[in-house]
């Protein structure tokens, strides 16, 4: 199950929901908020998400894992709205018979929903500047002005 | 000619300024009208790193338009 949350993540109840007595491994992997990107220091990042799409294609990511390795179960919870340092944005669970699929799964997934999903974020900065996230920055007019007169 | 809505999202939002716009274009591919999008709003991703979406189902940028069609401009993404 892939679902987008607008509210923290409750680690506690989503690996509650993974108990099985079949599961000889359980793996979770959650992605924190961290306080430095590229050399510039985060105060806070936004997230923002195409929910609809976001949703079908997490669902696609979590039934290609399951047909790849010998699982049991996988869940995913991503976060959308501003998130602060040391958050949880991101939640991937797998459960399986046995740790190798369960670690090789949870790899995967966590690895198809960065590159695929409908998901952006927007970093704060320390500074007061901000910016998207892998995406290329457009040039502001004070600096284009600075840039002419230089 | 054909009429055409587009959503911006993340960056291209904020640079086109709206969420949506409607497109009066001759019939052309996703990718045509996005290469007239980002003329328009000077984006800086091209469509190699850029995702597109046509009527909520993920496209090439080959995919040709239709009347009436939604078509979803994903800047490149960054979730996890």
């Amino acid at each position: 199950m892939f679902q987008i949350a607008a509210a923290p993540i409750d680690v506690v109840a989503l690996k509650a929901d993974l108990e099985n007595p079949a599961a000889g491994a359980c793996v979770c992997f959650e992605g924190w908020v961290r306080d430095l990107n590229d050399g510039a220091a985060v105060s806070a990042l936004d997230y923002e998400a195409y929910e609809p799409l976001a949703v079908k294609e997490g669902e696609q990511v979590l039934a290609e894992a399951r047909s790849r390795f010998d699982l049991i179960d996988a869940v995913c919870q991503h976060r959308v709205g501003q998130l602060q340092l040391g958050d949880c944005a991101v939640w991937v669970g797998v459960t399986a018979a046995h740790r190798d699929a369960a670690f090789a799964a949870c790899r995967f997934i966590i690895d198809e929903i960065k590159a695929r999903l409908p998901i952006w974020k927007k970093e704060h900065y320390q500074d007061g500047d901000s910016g998207w996230v892998n995406c290329a920055k457009p040039i502001k007019p004070a600096d284009a002005e600075a840039g002419a007169a230089s | 000619m054909i009429s055409v809505t587009a959503r911006y999202f993340a960056l291209f939002r904020e640079q086109v300024g709206a969420e949506s716009e409607s497109w009066t274009v001759a019939p052309c591919s996703a990718g045509e009208l996005f290469a007239l999008a980002a003329q328009k709003y000077e984006f800086l991703d091209g469509a190699a790193r850029c995702k597109v979406a046509v009527n909520d189902e993920l496209a090439d940028w080959s995919t040709a338009l239709h009347d009436g069609d939604t078509v979803l401009f994903f800047p490149p993404v960054a979730g996890g």
